[in-house]
């Protein structure tokens, strides 16, 4: 693959600059809200991404992220607040000068252009002599892979060779920022999943930032160096991928993202390194490391959120008295890769429970109706105060 | 099944001629030998020849088709730009009140319309001298005036079924209002403009009323001339006249279903 001239290589995986408090944010969202009407879509989003991030908004439909994506690109106007690109205020810069290119979710691609002038189009309206639009095109349009379909009509397209066009013609800018409104949300599942790796080496390469509105977890994960979970036009949380899996910080986040086994309670004790939680759902009372179980107290109600795989199950009674409870299997389904159990506590309450079909015999499985004990480790639960 | 397919080509049969039997009458009539419209002589062509003699006839046809082309025109330019405001500018006050007015002139009886306007020009004139008299000028206007309207509902209706983010995959690609709108919008939108010139064009050639009330002396157009000329007994030369003008118009509608059909492949192909 041709390499764009423009790429600086010392500019190139940087390691890490969001975590570095020094680094200086290249895309800088203040305090931004928009109403349409009496309804509001983004109620006071403060963010900031860095030069070379992946970034991806995450949340279900109406949480706001794709308001927010337009508002970066300038279509729709923010009602408080601004958005500062590599430190210069957007508030009123009009769509068609801003240093940021757009790959819609529609892919939008002009109909009655053909793949080049389509992808051409950018570079023209820049004024770019007509020599060099020819060539740049043609480097772009082989960096898709789509240089022999050139001449075509959008419409003679199949679906993943116009996502292609249209990300050729979002990259032929050479923007500074690409926003990607579900980049990938019309393609089948197995050309999403090559094209998710694909997004990335073109984004490594590049050095372009990149900003994804999805609403499939999955793809935020692999895609993102960072997620910002986006509910009810606020921000749930931003962190890595595997902190928001791993440490979500409010049960709306510990829910939206993967399953999750979530129980009440309260907070019996606190020591130097753990938290003891009571739930009425369990046998015995739940110990959580220190380190996930920020900001609560003794007598506090908390939620306690523990994943299907961190758990185990089997027939024989657990050791200890902390972390483990019993019930029986209501439900069964084997899934490949992995088999997942509902199991009923005594008290009534369902728990998901995730295993890796490790070992092929599938001689002695747990099945319908057994009598089962969970247990999981301290360091596997987390406790969410909100 | 049968009956079915048999009341079906009944239906259409009766359809068909209920349409087409006066056209049909009226081009065979037009090769009539006899000088009695309404009584056969026999087949000539000799109405064809005396129609290119008839100066009165030619120059109302020609007249008819300049205040048909710049009428449409006009209307293309002003209903295209009042429909692109009604689907494009969002919601703003009076926009209701705007889309209300826009379409009156459709539902507006020729002869309201007429009347209106020839008291505004006859206002007109005697405030500012302008329109001096009626003639073309005023033909041309009272078109535009109503023809605008169908204009409007047909752009309007094309935009609103485009997709936006073509307009706005244009703006975040660099293109400012004004090329957006020549490289994007407009040849997005040409097939309603085109049809809507062609209705504009057809609307124009046709309308007796509006043009008798605000035309002047002289400047008669071809309804005008026909209508005329029938109130004193239907002359031959009408016949074919018409006729011709049946052949123009059945060679534009075979084109246009034509060149639609071509694009209907185009499209199923996709």
């Amino acid at each position: 693959m041709p390499t764009s001239p423009q790429i600086d290589p010392s500019k190139l995986n940087s390691p890490a600059s969001w975590r570095d408090p020094e680094a200086k944010p290249f895309v800088q969202i203040e305090q931004i809200s928009k109403k349409f009407g009496a309804f509001t879509a983004v109620d006071s989003v403060s963010l900031d991404i860095y030069k070379n991030e992946l970034f991806c908004l995450l949340g279900g439909s109406g949480s706001g992220k794709s308001t927010l994506l337009r508002m970066l690109a300038g279509f729709d106007k923010p009602t408080s607040g601004r958005i500062l690109i590599d430190g210069v205020d957007m508030s009123n810069i009009e769509p068609w000068k801003r240093p940021v290119n757009m790959m819609f979710q529609s892919y939008a691609l002009f109909p009655h252009l053909s793949v080049e002038a389509n992808v051409a189009f950018g570079l023209r309206r820049e004024g770019v002599r007509s020599q060099e639009v020819k060539q740049r095109v043609a480097e772009m349009l082989d960096m898709v892979q789509l240089g022999h379909l050139a001449k075509r009509k959008p419409f003679m397209l199949s679906g993943g060779q116009r996502q292609r066009v249209a990300l050729a013609r979002a990259l032929i800018k050479r923007p500074k920022l690409l926003l990607l409104d579900e980049p990938l949300g019309a393609l089948d599942k197995k050309l999403r999943e090559e094209t998710q790796f694909e997004l990335i080496n073109l984004q490594d390469e590049l050095g372009i930032t990149f900003i994804v509105v999805t609403h499939d977890q999955e793809e935020a994960m692999t895609l993102a160096t960072r997620i910002g979970v986006m509910n009810q036009g606020q921000i749930a949380q931003i962190a890595e991928p595997h902190q928001v899996y791993e440490c979500p910080n409010s049960r709306f986040v510990a829910e939206f993202i993967g399953n999750v086994n979530m129980f009440e309670g309260t907070v019996m004790s606190e020591d130097s390194d753990s938290v003891t939680v009571h739930s009425p759902d369990m046998d015995n009372l739940i110990k959580i490391d220190k380190e996930h179980a920020t900001g609560c107290a003794p007598t506090q109600s908390v939620c306690v959120a523990i994943r299907p795989e961190k758990m185990r199950i089997s027939r024989d009674p657990m050791d200890g008295n902390t972390n483990t409870t019993s019930g029986i299997v209501t439900d069964y389904a084997y899934m490949g890769s992995q088999s997942i159990y509902k199991v009923r506590l005594h008290s009534g309450k369902e728990v998901r429970v995730t295993l890796p079909n490790a070992i092929r015999d599938m001689g002695d499985r747990l099945t319908w109706d057994d009598s089962v004990y969970l247990s999981w480790d301290s360091e596997s639960g987390v406790v969410l105060t909100s | 099944m049968k009956r079915g397919s048999l009341f079906l080509n009944g239906s259409a049969l009766f359809g068909f001629v209920f349409l087409y039997a006066p056209i049909i009458s009226l081009i065979i009539y037009s090769f009539n030998e006899s000088k009695l419209v309404t009584v056969w002589g026999g087949w000539s062509i000799k109405w064809y020849a005396a129609l290119f003699q008839n100066e009165q006839i030619i120059n109302a046809t020609l007249l008819s088709f300049k205040i048909a082309a710049i009428s449409a025109t006009l209307a293309v330019v002003l209903g295209t730009m009042a429909g692109f405001v009604l689907s494009r500018m969002g919601r703003f006050r009076g926009k209701t009140i705007l889309s209300g007015w826009v379409t009156a002139p459709l539902i507006m009886p020729d002869v309201i319309t007429g009347l209106s306007l020839l008291l505004l020009f006859v206002a007109l004139e005697s405030m500012f001298g302008w329109p001096a008299g009626r003639g073309t000028g005023t033909i041309i206007i009272a078109h535009t005036t109503f023809c605008l309207a169908y204009v409007a509902v047909v752009v309007q209706s094309r935009l609103a079924s485009l997709d936006e983010t073509l307009e706005e995959a244009a703006m975040d690609l660099g293109a400012k209002p004004s090329s957006l709108f020549f490289l994007i919008t407009l040849p997005l939108i040409a097939p309603a403009i085109v049809s809507g010139w062609l209705l504009s064009f057809t609307l124009s050639l046709d309308d007796l009323v509006i043009a008798s009330f605000v035309s002047g002396p002289g400047n008669s157009t071809l309804p005008m001339v026909i209508f005329s000329k029938v109130r004193l007994g239907v002359s031959p030369e009408v016949n074919a006249l018409a006729t011709l003008m049946i052949l123009v118009v059945a060679i534009a509608v075979i084109a246009a279903i034509f060149i639609m059909h071509r694009q209907n492949r185009y499209k199923i192909s996709q």
